[in-house]
């Protein structure tokens, strides 16, 4: 009671301090940015279209999928190939958004885990009965699987054909991609249904408020999912020796550097809030950026993504045999990625001051 | 005297059932595989799960001081206990601990059980007065804590650039009705870092005033409840309204007595206490000589930072111990690269595999925190079979809004630098000025 008295007291005091003296005061640089439209742009014109956009590139992929198992001959599976790609481009977008359904789903862990194991793949097929949702097959199931599913499960072309013969291959691809579909899809309806209003309502700085979390989704994708995944992990600067068999798509061999720079596209007009395959802006973390006077920071982080990009663009198509070649281009690669990281995880946040864990703790 | 001492225990006990009803016995001493030591006590180690034995003998103490049984052996067992929780590890360093450290010390030496305790009821003597010295001593010890605390907000981020305010105010964004209405207002910033260097400093006089006094508590209290609305500082403001009472002259302490009387049921007719007028000290001498050095060491203590070449805030050499509150919004970010000194071959470490995300970000910004950790890698890589070990650090940091700039020299192998009061000489220069004391 006394407590709130006080703090009435104060608030008063305040009230009367501000009221006295703002009015001769010269306009104020104000922080008044409105979060809402920030997370309003975010999910409306970044978020929702990505997803139906990969929603639409697999049903793409199911079809083919179908016409594949209908007839498996080569120009099918190059149909089938073609429509994955497209359809991983755009997962590409979506990865980072790790929050509502998709964070409930563990969605991603059941999308884009790789390296996939060909054991579980192949064990899977063998025992006709599975759990594709289960932990345990994480590095059984999305885009990694199929890749195996189309590239790796033989040595050539002809080879896979022949393996499709089997009535358990046909059965496992197509479990596969129906289930990536349907996944994809109860995010999608989460979104239009429910989550967006939840979400765009939430901008307070608490832990657990969207705006927060949506930050911390962020950073951790940049960080993790792609400097590390994409990059960190095969070049080997976590272990002793590089892991080349570690690149994502490591059974295409071809399109490894195309994902990424998918990817660090997808960052990039995530931070300057550009419309999904669009060039239109809106309200974003560097707009936000540029109301709290740190127009220095928006500017340097789009810099650091662009020599990220420069350094990403003299890698071979086939980060496998980048890495086997010439690692050094792909830790250059790592270390440009790496500045901007610093700038997001420090710069940015410190200007935000958003907290970067959970920690609760006191201060002083 | 016995107020405060009555206060003083009731609150610590308090505090540490609040510490331990969060969980954070268990997620900071507990559960991280390694602590930061201080220099010189890297043998104060939390005890596994006898910590929570600490724990319930700090805040039994703590108990025993309010109610002033055995006050002199309940308020020695309380410093040791808190001050060794306190020195388990540095990530959790707070001014307000090292506060309530000093203040126990202190009270070793003074007789708060005198009058109002268990204790003068079992000797069946209790003294009206006791030396005036006694509560000047806590005075004088608060006094230093506000005044330095004031002393070190003269400064060019705090004062004319209004830093970390300009970034720690406007995402109070959601406090109700001040929260989109003034936290974003440059004046504002201004005004508030102003006004708290104002107070930290002029507060110590006020409150010895006598005619300033009652206006003066009347600052605390608005002081402490806005700052504890607007940060996340646990208990300490209600430790700082209540220490304050100290500066108060008798007749209000026996009214609150008297109330505390009232709402306690007290047989006091059963024993007849001896009224003695003043309190009789043994051993002056011995006393006077360990307080006049308590004082002397703390009034040179948050000075030290002179004898370090660095930029205080950039380096945080002699940056503990010394008042420094809430001066700096200061974040980074630390990669520790573990190489091979014959063959070159490196690889990075992952922090989260060793430290928990608040230890990580605590280390992250600190010299010192980056050296221990780069021996414990050194250490741990080593004993993993790995051979000609060195352990190199990328670290960038940011400082009050500017932009992040590279904190260690990442040419240095820290596994061979040792720690020591000496000046760190592979702490970076900082890059920009920041004037002041």
């Amino acid at each position: 009671m006394i407590k709130k008295l006080f703090l009435a007291t104060v608030v008063l005091a305040l009230v009367v301090a501000c009221s006295s003296s703002s009015s001769d005061d010269s306009p104020t640089v104000a922080d008044n940015f409105n979060r809402g439209a920030l997370l309003t742009n975010l999910a409306d014109n970044i978020i929702i279209p990505a997803f139906q956009d990969l929603s639409l590139k697999l049903e793409t992929l199911k079809t083919d999928k179908d016409a594949f198992i209908a007839d498996a001959n080569q120009t099918n599976l190059d149909e089938l190939r073609a429509s994955w790609l497209e359809a991983y481009k755009v997962w590409q977008h979506v990865e980072m958004f790790n929050i509502g359904k998709a964070e409930e789903l563990l969605y991603a862990y059941q999308m884009n885990i790789y390296p996939v194991s060909t054991t579980d793949v192949e064990t899977n097929i063998s025992n006709g009965s599975y759990d594709l949702t289960h932990a345990n097959n994480n590095d059984a199931v999305g885009f990694p699987a199929v890749d195996y599913m189309l590239n790796g499960v033989a040595g050539n072309d002809a080879d896979i054909l022949a393996k499709y013969e089997d009535e358990k291959y046909k059965t496992y691809l197509s479990d596969l991609v129906n289930q990536m579909e349907s996944l994809t899809n109860t995010v999608l309806t989460d979104w239009t249904s429910t989550y967006r209003s939840t979400f765009i309502s939430q901008t307070s700085n608490t832990t657990t408020s969207a705006v927060n979390k949506f930050v911390n989704d962020f950073i951790f994708y940049f960080e993790k999912g792609l400097r590390a995944n994409k990059f960190g992990i095969p070049a080997g600067v976590f272990s002793t020796d590089p892991l080349a068999e570690k690149v994502e798509a490591f059974y295409n061999q071809e399109v490894s550097k195309t994902l990424a720079l998918e990817a660090l596209l997808a960052t990039q007009n995530t931070f300057n809030g550009t419309y999904y395959s669009l060039s239109v802006k809106g309200e974003s973390f560097s707009s936000y950026l540029n109301e709290l006077d740190r127009s220095d920071l928006a500017v340097l982080i789009n810099t650091r993504f662009d020599n990220a990009r420069e350094k990403i663009n003299l890698l071979d198509n086939n980060f496998y045999s980048q890495v086997t070649t010439d690692n050094t281009k792909m830790t250059e690669a790592y270390d440009a990625l790496q500045l901007a990281v610093v700038s997001l995880k420090v710069d940015m946040l410190q200007a935000f001051n958003i907290n970067v864990d959970y920690v609760d703790a006191d201060g002083d | 005297m016995a107020v405060f001492r009555v206060l003083f225990g009731v609150m610590m006990c308090f505090s540490i059932i609040r510490f331990w009803y969060h969980g954070w016995i268990e997620t900071l001493y507990i559960q991280p595989k390694f602590h930061f030591t201080y220099y010189g006590f890297e043998w104060v180690k939390p005890l596994g799960v006898y910590t929570y034995v600490v724990f319930v003998i700090c805040g039994l103490s703590a108990c025993l001081v309010a109610l002033g049984l055995k006050y002199r052996l309940a308020i020695i067992t309380f410093f040791l206990s808190f001050t060794y929780i306190e020195l388990m590890d540095k990530t959790t360093y707070l001014n307000h601990y090292y506060f309530i450290s000093l203040l126990s010390f202190l009270m070793i030496f003074l007789p708060a059980n005198a009058y109002f305790s268990v204790d003068s009821l079992l000797r069946k003597k209790s003294y009206n007065n006791i030396p005036k010295w006694t509560n000047d001593s806590v005075k004088l010890l608060l006094g230093i804590v506000y005044f330095f605390a004031g002393l070190a907000k003269l400064n060019s981020d705090w004062l004319l650039k209004a830093q970390p305010l300009k970034i720690w105010l406007p995402s109070k964004y959601d406090l109700p009705f001040i929260g989109d209405t003034l936290m974003h207002q440059n004046w504002f910033h201004y005004a508030m870092s102003w006004s708290g260097a104002l107070y930290d400093l002029s507060i110590p006089f006020l409150l010895l005033y006598r005619k300033t006094r009652v206006f003066a508590f009347a600052l605390v209290v608005i002081f402490h409840v806005f700052t504890r609305v607007l940060f996340p500082i646990g208990m300490f403001p209600f430790i700082m309204i209540v220490s304050t009472l100290i500066f108060f002259d008798a007749g209000l302490h026996r009214k609150i007595i008297s109330f505390i009387k009232r709402i306690v049921p007290f047989k006091n007719s059963k024993y007849s206490i001896e009224q003695h007028s003043v309190y009789y000290y043994n051993f002056r001498k011995s006393i006077t000589a360990v307080l006049g050095l308590f004082f002397i060491v703390q009034l040179l203590l948050p000075f030290r930072y002179m004898l370090y070449p660095n930029e205080l805030f950039w380096s945080e050499e002699g940056y503990r111990f010394s008042w420094r509150v809430m001066l700096m919004e200061k974040m980074g970010i630390s990669t520790f690269k573990i190489v091979n000194s014959e063959t070159g071959e490196f690889f990075y470490v992952n922090n989260k595999d060793f430290l928990t995300p608040f230890q990580e970000k605590q280390m992250s910004a600190q010299p010192d925190f980056i050296l221990e950790y780069a021996h414990y890698l050194g250490d741990h890589f080593t004993g993993q079979g790995h051979k000609n070990v060195q352990v190199f650090v990328e670290s960038y940091v940011a400082l009050n809004g500017r932009l992040s700039t590279p904190l260690i020299d990442k040419t240095v192998n820290l596994y061979a630098e040792k720690e020591s009061f000496k000046p760190k000489h592979w702490i970076l220069p900082f890059k920009d000025d920041i004037k002041g004391l």
